[in-house]
């Protein structure tokens, strides 16, 4: 499908610029033209269609159905699909949060959204299909929506409605399956249009610097650390790699845009992919940030046992990717 | 009529461009209006929005969770 820009990369290294074959820098050259090529025109596909999907179907209907409906069970795996579809911004989790417990959506439920929408979302899956390939991204989202349901299933569990801040919990006691009436912007398609492309174009300005800066280091990686060089420090049987690279990861706080063209590299040079997944998993989906967010909610304890439940899953599901692979 | 604007958000840099986006629409067509910014949350909450930032034009919830451009916000005041 990418032949073309193949062929682009090829043609303006290796006739334009007069690079040699083989040349390290030619080479970094032509991965890092091809890779941005590539990426640039997934990235916009993805947010593209993603932002017509939200268009139509945004928060308030997502909290509207989870409160109506009885769902016998299915209402984690449910929140957790409409994660992927709905953009979230961590500035937003405080008041997204508080809509879900006044709608009486039970809080397994709500963490299952939570946990599901950073993780899998329109720029993590443009630069996965881009990076890895079909297979690997359907493989990646399949455990994003999975994690995020049994997260979400265990927190209910344990009953944590007792660790929320005393005014949420007020909150609580006055929930309802109220049926917010919805006034749903009545608008043609073009002006839907309209705002779906000021977004796509907003997101992808906000990306581009840290896509290209990415790209960049992982062309130099690719060009210059030799092939399986990590096999020696990081292979299948290290069983310390998973949970190490993840807990490593909870605290930092770059976008997929940034991390993922270098975690790429990482694994053609021999890092394990399912221990390379943990730590992109670790990075998108868990942040101090948004821990200090959500202390005007939770308490410290909830906050903990909701980012050790996520960190034990994300382990987990990491040792499972690098059996299958 | 004083129209009274309120933008609700906690301060993240979307909530930074809806202000000024507000703001010069404002004083380039001078339109009379109050702005105020809203950033406490338990406001925020009160208003029953699950995004921000939320533009708020005399007490109506206008535009949730995305930034609105020049044109847009000039309609939703006329």
């Amino acid at each position: 499908m990418f032949d073309w820009a193949q062929n682009i990369a090829d043609w303006l290294v290796y006739d334009v610029l007069n690079f040699n074959k083989g040349q390290h820098v030619a080479e970094a050259l032509n991965f890092f033209i091809y890779d941005t090529t590539k990426i640039l025109i997934l990235l916009f596909l993805v947010i593209f269609f993603m932002g017509i999907v939200n268009s139509y179907f945004p928060i308030d209907k997502v909290k509207n159905y989870l409160s109506r409906n009885k769902l016998y069970g299915l209402e984690y795996l449910m929140a957790s699909l409409f994660g992927v579809v709905t953009p979230f911004c961590s500035c937003s989790s405080v008041p997204l949060f508080i809509g879900f417990v006044r709608g009486g959506i039970p809080l397994g439920v709500t963490f299952a959204f939570l946990i599901t929408s950073p993780l899998v979302n329109e720029v993590a899956i443009g630069l996965f299909v881009g990076l890895f390939g079909l297979k690997t991204t359907i493989i990646y989202v399949i455990s994003g929506v999975l994690l995020g349901t049994i997260s979400g299933i265990i927190l209910q569990k344990l009953q944590l409605e007792r660790y929320l801040t005393p005014w949420v919990k007020e909150v609580l006691a006055n929930a309802q399956r109220e049926q917010d009436i919805f006034q749903a912007e009545k608008q043609t398609f073009k002006q839907r249009f309209r705002i779906i492309w000021a977004e796509l174009v907003k997101i992808l300005k906000g990306i581009i610097p840290y896509v290209l800066v990415g790209i960049a280091i992982g062309g130099l990686m690719h060009g210059y650390i030799p092939e399986g060089f990590f096999e020696k420090y990081m292979d299948k049987d290290n069983l310390f790699a998973v949970p190490v690279a993840t807990v490593l990861a909870v605290p930092m706080y770059t976008n997929a845009s940034g991390i993922l063209p270098v975690v790429q590299v990482l694994v053609s040079k021999g890092i394990p992919l399912g221990t390379a997944i943990a730590f992109m998993m670790g990075v998108v989906g868990l942040s101090l940030p948004e821990a200090m967010l959500l202390k005007k909610v939770m308490t410290l304890k909830l906050i903990g046992i909701f980012f050790g439940v996520v960190t034990l899953c994300i382990i987990i599901s990491g040792y499972i990717f690098n059996i299958i692979f | 009529m004083t129209k009274v604007i309120k933008i609700l958000g906690t301060g993240c840099p979307k909530c930074q461009s809806m202000t000024g986006v507000v703001k010069d629409v404002v004083s380039e067509n001078n339109i009379d209006a109050s702005i105020e910014k809203v950033e406490d949350i338990m406001e925020i909450i009160k208003f029953n929005v699950m995004t921000t930032p939320a533009l708020v034009i005399d007490n109506v919830i206008t535009i949730k969770g995305r930034v609105p451009s020049k044109d847009e916000v000039l309609a939703l005041l006329n």
